[in-house]
């Protein structure tokens, strides 16, 4: 048994499970799963006060490559899980990962109220801009003009900002990574997990099969900028204003921060008894608690 | 049996249920056995609504079609209900009305009552809509109820609104008493002697029942969203937040069941539920909780669809359904509501046999039974047995967890297919699932043997179930020559037409559904003739029923009008059949 004093290491969060990890060969996704496993480490947090929930997708499949706690659920679904899960165990770190056209799209309407709702997880958005594990049709943050099975003269939908999308509707902590630098994406992931609310990481993730020509590895590079240099995260407005970059010039770090009470914090069954998750503690309700209750109907 | 029943009907907003309920609990409480009846419109203003509180000397289950006292608040109630007026019951309406035709009234064998609702109403008291205490005020003097009931119910529910309003709808209740103590005459429909002596009988209906039995088993989260007639379990279990249970209002119905199976995952027994659409967008997620073998309870309250439907009126149709729902292949558990009392340990036991099992036990009710009330003594609704069943399976505690060894692998093969569950968090068990097909340690597989041996073990806990599946109820004598066969929330109405018919039929009733009870069939190789009695147009139980045991009921009382059907409906139409 691990003691918690005992320092966690990378070793921690390499996959026991048997999966055979099914990403291409320099998939984006595997920078975003190095970033986490660095975050947890950075964090000293053990794999077992961890959870993972996912959708469906190719980024999806990560709960297999990352060992802790794991859940892969249906797609779109992964956000109201998380939430579930996280009013019951409060006192663990839960991740919520999923793709752009899992979580904005299909799941769009759970996004927008989970930001509302502010549960304090992690969400952190695959986005590559393309439905990769079904082969290249556009997503939600597809770009007008984007070709493909679906989409055969080009996209004519306005691709979706998620960044101003998030800062619109109530989201306490917003950022954008870019898979491709590990280390700051590492941090990103590293503050998220401490922001005590929802935050959210749009996260830049090149498919190297479907994105041929913009959105690859060096097409990001070329365009990314640390907003850290000269944006102050308190600034809801000029956050939104940041958000609306793109092209020449893409802002990475943190948009916006805002401490908003969570709802965990003011959920009355965790109030109670802080100290004890709601799911570790004993069943039967107290007697006289019951009693009362089925007096009120007389 | 003696009874009497008295019916209201008037718009909505008139008071029409909140006064009748203060009715009906005035006569529990007097020692009577009351079921009260709610039809309502979906709407909050106008329209045409009923409320039957009937109250007997034995227990009684069911509403009826006939009235003993009609109090018509609205221009619709005489028309609609006149002919179901007993043989001297009265009808009680406003005086000034000059719509009623008083001659007509007594022509169909009733007494005309015209009382002054109104002018007591306004000055005696100071609203109009008082006239619903004034009129229940003259039914009591008609029917010889004990005027304190009325009284002590008043006191109560206008307390919060101070001192000066309970007095004056005590005024207004003793003016209308004593204007209906003159007109008594020879009424013929008294209440017999109070059976039960002065008590405080809960008045329950069947979601008040679900939520009772989940607390007592240790319900800790519930997600859920707006959608007649499921929403009162959701608000009645929002009030109870503080006895440590998470309750929360989702975006939508899908977000409703995720977020249950989540805190589900996490360890906490969980509910969700919704009515015929509401249900319709969670099925995706039933099939999850299949394939991750994730504990649920999942209550769906019928109402009559398709679609919108009536959406404020009952019926059985989501039965196959139900029974259906969820793609693929997987264990799911069935079983229905049969009235508030049953919905209280049947829901209760839902949340031990998800347990388990690792699967979802959906409990069927409908919108009947989820808002008539039944009087039942506390003592019906029983603390001690609910919580000594409470049986979690093979979920391991974390206390458990300190002495396992690592290696935990959270769907490990088993001979009865259930895997030992942890709870996440604790070091020597890492819980790990994925939605694909998956090996025993969770990760995605695709390999066939691996496939095959899973799909086996998921599907082998029904045998376990199906041991534990009751088989349905015979009520009546054995040696009728007629067999009902019904489910659910019939369950009261066909019990009264059994009593009600010298021993010609009895009735098998079924509750537990799927996996069919391994002496499911009996009863009915038994039965020497046998007609379905649903609520629903295609005969859904008797479909099931030749599915699962060969047997073909060709005769079938059906009715999909919205309206639950009365135990003198039924009788009615096994007169055609009995010959």
């Amino acid at each position: 048994m691990t003691t918690a004093t005992a320092p966690v290491t990378l070793k921690a969060y390499k996959p026991l499970f048997a999966a055979e990890n099914t990403w291409c060969v320099g998939c984006g996704d595997y920078g975003i799963l190095a970033a986490i496993q660095q975050a947890l480490v950075q964090l000293q947090l053990p794999p077992h006060r961890v959870m993972v929930f996912s959708g469906i997708g190719c980024g999806s499949k990560l709960p297999d490559y990352l060992q802790c706690n794991g859940w892969q659920t249906l797609h779109g679904r992964a956000l109201p899980a998380a939430q579930g899960f996280r009013l019951v165990q409060h006192d663990m770190t839960v991740l919520a990962v999923t793709g752009d056209g899992d979580g904005l799209g299909e799941g769009g309407n759970h996004w927008l109220h989970a930001m509302r709702r502010n549960v304090n997880f992690t969400h952190l958005v695959e986005n590559n801009q393309t439905y990769g594990l079904t082969k290249g049709q556009a997503s939600p943050t597809s770009d007008p003009g984007y070709i493909s099975s679906t989409t055969p003269e080009g996209s004519v939908e306005y691709a979706m900002n998620p960044v101003a999308v998030a800062l619109a509707a109530g989201a306490t902590f917003v950022a954008r990574g870019f898979s491709g630098n590990v280390k700051q994406l590492r941090d990103l992931i590293a503050a998220a997990i401490e922001h005590p609310g929802y935050a959210i990481i749009d996260i830049l993730q090149p498919c190297i099969t479907w994105n041929r020509v913009e959105y690859t590895f060096k097409w990001f590079r070329e365009r990314v900028y640390d907003l850290a240099e000269d944006h102050d995260p308190q600034d809801q407005v000029a956050a939104f204003a940041r958000s609306l970059e793109w092209g020449d010039r893409i802002p990475v770090g943190v948009f916006y921060r805002t401490d908003r009470a969570s709802l965990d914090s003011q959920t009355p069954a965790i109030q109670m008894e802080p100290d004890r998750a709601v799911a570790l503690r004993d069943l039967p309700v107290d007697r006289e608690q019951f009693e009362a209750l089925k007096a009120a109907l007389t | 049996m003696s009874e009497v029943t008295y019916t209201i009907g008037g718009e909505a907003g008139q008071g029409v249920e909140s006064s009748g309920a203060g009715f009906a609990r005035a006569h529990a409480r007097a020692g009577y056995h009351v079921f009260a009846l709610q039809e309502y419109e979906s709407r909050i203003r106008g329209g045409h609504n009923i409320y039957q509180v009937r109250a007997s000397d034995q227990p009684v289950r069911a509403h009826s079609r006939h009235h003993s006292v009609l109090i018509a608040l609205d221009d619709d109630t005489i028309p609609n209900c006149l002919k179901d007026v007993r043989p001297g019951g009265a009808v009680i309406y406003d005086a000034e009305r000059k719509d009623v035709d008083a001659a007509a009234i007594e022509a169909a064998g009733a007494r005309a009552v015209g009382a002054p609702l109104k002018e007591i109403a306004t000055t005696v008291g100071s609203d109009k809509i008082m006239a619903n205490t004034v009129a229940l005020s003259i039914a009591s003097a008609l029917s010889g109820f004990d005027f304190a009931a009325v009284e002590e119910v008043i006191r109560e529910n206008f307390a919060r609104k101070g001192e000066a309003a309970v007095d004056t709808n005590l005024a207004v209740a003793r003016a209308g008493y004593e204007w209906g103590l003159q007109h008594v005459d020879d009424f013929p429909h008294r209440l017999p002697p109070a059976p039960n002596g002065n008590g405080r009988p809960m008045l329950v209906h069947g979601n008040q029942g679900v939520v009772l039995g989940a607390i007592a088993a240790g319900c800790k989260a519930v997600g859920g969203y707006p959608m007649t007639p499921w929403s009162s379990v959701l608000e009645y279990l929002t009030e109870s937040r503080n006895l440590g249970i998470v309750a929360q209002q989702t975006e939508d119905e899908i977000a409703a069941i995720s977020f249950a199976l989540g805190a589900s995952w996490g360890g906490a027994r969980a509910l969700t539920g919704s009515s015929g659409g509401g249900f319709a967008l969670m099925v995706e997620h039933l099939s999850l909780a299949g394939m991750n073998e994730v504990p649920l309870v999942v209550i769906e309250v019928q109402r009559a669809g398709p679609a919108t439907g009536l959406a404020t009126r009952s019926e059985q149709s989501d039965l196959l359904f139900a029974l259906h729902a969820g793609h693929g292949e997987f264990p799911m558990i069935v079983t229905a509501l049969k009235d508030p009392v049953d919905a209280y340990y049947r829901t209760a036991r839902a949340f031990n046999l998800a347990e388990q099992y690792q699967c979802v036990v959906m409990v069927l009710s409908d919108l009947h039974t989820s808002n008539s009330l039944l009087s039942a003594p506390t003592a019906a609704m029983d603390y001690d047995t609910v919580v000594a069943q409470i049986d979690r399976g093979k979920t391991l505690t974390h206390e458990q967890l300190d002495d396992m060894p690592n290696g935990y692998e959270r769907y490990a093969f088993s001979e009865d297919g259930i895997s030992p569950r942890a709870i996440p968090g604790h070091a020597n068990a890492l819980v790990h699932g994925m939605s694909d097909e998956h090996d025993e340690s969770g990760a995605i597989t695709e390999e066939s043997i691996n496939r095959t041996k899973m799909v086996q073990k998921r599907m082998r806990k029904l045998d376990g179930a199906r041991e534990q599946m009751e088989p349905p109820e015979v009520y009546g004598p054995a040696t009728a020559p007629l067999s009902m066969v019904g489910w659910g929330g019939t369950y009261g109405t066909l019990r009264e037409v059994v009593d009600r018919s010298d021993g010609r039929v009895n009735l098998i009733h079924y509750t537990d559904l799927q996996p069919f009870p391994a002496e499911g069939a009996r009863p009915l190789q038994e039965a020497k003739r046998l007609v379905a009695v649903e609520q629903n147009f295609t005969g859904q139980l008797a479909r099931y029923l030749r599915a699962q045991t060969g047997i073909e009921i060709s005769q079938k009382i059906i009715k999909y009008d919205g309206r639950q059907m009365s135990p003198e409906w039924v009788l009615e139409r096994l007169e055609g059949i009995a010959g």
